[in-house]
């Protein structure tokens, strides 16, 4: 297990590559804040039909694994994992046709808002039941080890009320057996919707069970970016040199409802006025204001720019054709000889 | 010279695979050195390094590891110890593999091996039919082969098709039914077979309830009436052209099932008779399922849960007398 006091923030003066990383994953964490935002207006304004999951509190963490992956790798985000998905590459093209329904998107209406991805590419749709994604991604680096491919970096995420489903422990089991290069980050966000830690696990922290695993595991400050990016920099190298699954423990706060329809009045103002509850991204941004060469004004550009890419591409999708049901093709199989079932 | 049994033509399938698709991988528990709880993949490992593997009992895992090596382009196959342990994976199952490619247009090619069905002794949990549940939901294809042939050919083409495959395959077959060789040509899925023709009733079914309905075809003979027997092959697809064919012919259907009464193939083959076919009717459509209970363990009891072809006589005389 690697050492949980390794929490100190990387030295930039001495390190300008990581410095490039913090900024980069900075830009990220706000492109996705304001998408979110953005899908916050969306859907009180009754553009988006269906459940709405935001990131917020949680962006550092997820975009602190999503810029250590590569392409070729496979990524299996969960509802809260915005920033982490945009670092992957995903466009907010594909996050408002899903959101919106666009038949242009990815997943052209038959799926929506948090349930979408593109497999072919290593980024994987989640399903809503929780767990499963750990050893469907265990497949998936199984595959590429029997074809003989190294390197490849297998990445899941999920909640502390997902480490509860028997999906997650087997899935994490048959990865420690294989020793499959995987990192599992487990985002603890205090609440499984309305249920707190206490009547979800009775171990001291979630960080125990890795021995129990046999796999490596670390805690990460949740809403720190520079303790994260080191962490995940430590867990994606260790699993891509061959020593196995990483399991990445992060403690925040979820800084919204589990949905929109949430008010989250279940989360005490002890917890929203302890260093858990502190804003990853106003962190993030204090310390470039006050570690690095940004300015203020920097730093409103971008917001700026990137408003106003969010702003033209909802335009844009809001005027995409919805999917059309005459049109639909309804069959659920990919084999077309046997598509003549009534 | 009977030479094949229904295990030794899984074995051969999977063999068979396993040499020419490289794709091809076995992934299920004690299915390695130790050649599966039934042998159907004796010496695989051996012939195969490194393709035939041991997994946890995770069934769960094992489906969802499948259906990541699917999405990588690789043809996995999962044997479930047995079909009662799948509803341990049934979430990755219905909610996952089935869903994958109308969600997302990957394939998601996957065949689960379920050994199906009751054998003496085996009691409620080793001993159940499922096929019904797994055909309810979109997206999976399921098989329920009832000859050595089928059981051969129709493994080979589940490892083809492009959806994941529930196979049921029935423990009660595996060592008494013989053929004297392996097909060389093959009915494909979704046509189902008329095993024997008739003119005064039709039975409709599938798996090891086929045998039965031959003995009971052939002891009705000695009445003088010719019962045609249908062999559905696959439950889904359903090959209704052929059943309303046959009852187009005889007018008479009796649908006989292992599995539980209650939503079961045998009504879902009523249902598409009485709505498609009801006025090629002269009797109203019947079905013999098992009984409404847990499978029992003692021969006696398993016996008279199971139809059987002395109550399948006794269904066909109540049908053609109506």
């Amino acid at each position: 297990m690697e050492d949980p006091t390794l929490q100190n923030t990387e030295d930039w003066t001495e390190d300008s590559k990581a410095q490039h990383l913090y900024v980069k994953a900075y830009r990220i964490m706000l492109t996705a804040r304001l998408l979110e935002e953005k899908l916050s207006v969306l859907k009180r304004s009754g553009k988006i039909v269906g459940g709405l999951f935001l990131g917020r509190g949680q962006e550092a963490l997820s975009v602190a694994l999503g810029v250590y992956l590569r392409r070729g790798d496979i990524y299996a985000p969960l509802i809260r994992d915005q920033a982490g998905r945009l670092a992957f590459g995903e466009g907010i093209l594909d996050v408002l046709r899903t959101y919106l329904g666009s038949s242009l998107g990815s997943m052209r209406g038959r799926d929506g808002n948090v349930h979408r991805g593109r497999p072919k590419e290593g980024y994987y749709a989640m399903i809503s039941h929780l767990g499963v994604m750990v050893s469907a991604v265990s497949g998936a680096l199984m595959a590429r080890r029997l074809r003989g491919e190294h390197g490849v970096l297998g990445a899941t995420c999920i909640g502390d009320g997902g480490t509860s489903t028997g999906s997650f422990h087997e899935g994490l089991n048959v990865a420690a057996v294989e020793k499959l290069p995987l990192v599992v980050v487990v985002a603890n966000n205090q609440y499984a919707y309305s249920t707190p830690n206490s009547r979800q696990f009775a171990c001291n922290h979630l960080i125990d069970r890795a021995l129990g695993y046999g796999v490596a595991g670390y805690r990460v400050c949740g809403n720190d970016l520079g303790d994260c990016l080191k962490v995940l920099h430590q867990a994606t190298s260790a699993a891509r040199a061959g020593h196995g699954p990483q399991l990445v423990l992060a403690d925040l706060l979820r800084l919204a409802g589990h949905a929109d329809h949430d008010d989250a009045r279940y989360v005490t103002d002890a917890q929203k006025a302890s260093p858990l509850g502190r804003d990853c991204l106003l962190l993030a941004r204090e310390k470039l204001l006050r570690e690095n060469n940004s300015t203020e004004e920097e730093l409103n550009e971008w917001y700026e720019e990137i408003n106003r890419e969010i702003e033209s591409t909802t335009t844009r999708v809001l005027r995409e054709p919805a999917p059309d049901p005459q049109e639909e093709r309804w069959s659920s199989l990919a084999t077309n000889y046997l598509h003549a079932e009534e | 010279m009977n030479s094949i049994t229904y295990l030794e033509a899984i074995r051969a399938a999977q063999e068979r695979a396993l040499e020419e698709d490289s794709r091809v991988f076995i992934y299920g528990q004690d299915v390695g050195a130790f050649g599966g709880a039934f042998k159907a993949t004796k010496n695989l490992a051996h012939q195969f390094p490194g393709r035939v593997i041991d997994a946890p009992i995770s069934e769960d895992a094992m489906i969802g590891m499948a259906i990541g090596a699917a999405i990588e382009g690789m043809r996995p196959i999962i044997e479930m110890q047995f079909a009662d342990f799948s509803l341990c994976a049934f979430n990755q199952i219905v909610n996952h593999a089935a869903t994958l490619f109308y969600r997302t247009e990957v394939p998601c090619p996957l065949v689960v091996r379920l050994p199906c069905g009751g054998t003496p002794g085996s009691g409620p949990f080793h001993s159940q039919s499922l096929e019904a549940i797994y055909a309810h939901f979109p997206g999976l294809v399921v098989m329920t082969p009832a000859t050595v042939e089928d059981v051969y050919t129709m493994l080979l083409e589940a490892i083809e098709i492009d959806d994941p495959v529930i196979f049921c395959e029935h423990k009660f077959l595996y060592y008494h039914l013989k053929a004297e060789a392996l097909p060389t040509t093959a009915l494909p899925v979704g046509k189902a077979r008329i095993t024997r023709p008739g003119r005064d009733a039709t039975i409709v079914t599938y798996s090891a309830m086929l045998h039965e309905a031959l003995v009971a075809a052939e002891e009705l003979r000695k009445d003088g009436y010719e019962i045609e027997v249908v062999d559905l092959r696959s439950v889904k697809p359903l090959d209704t052209n052929t059943i309303l064919a046959s009852v187009a012919r005889t007018g008479r259907i009796l649908v006989v099932s292992e599995a539980f009464p209650w939503g079961g193939v045998a009504a879902e083959v009523i249902a598409h008779v009485s709505s498609e076919g009801f006025g090629l009717l002269d009797a109203p459509p019947q079905r013999l399922n098992s009984k409404d209970t847990p499978v029992p363990y003692h021969p006696l009891l398993w016996g008279t849960h199971r139809p059987t072809a002395s109550t399948i006589i006794s269904a066909l005389h109540r049908l053609l007398k109506l």
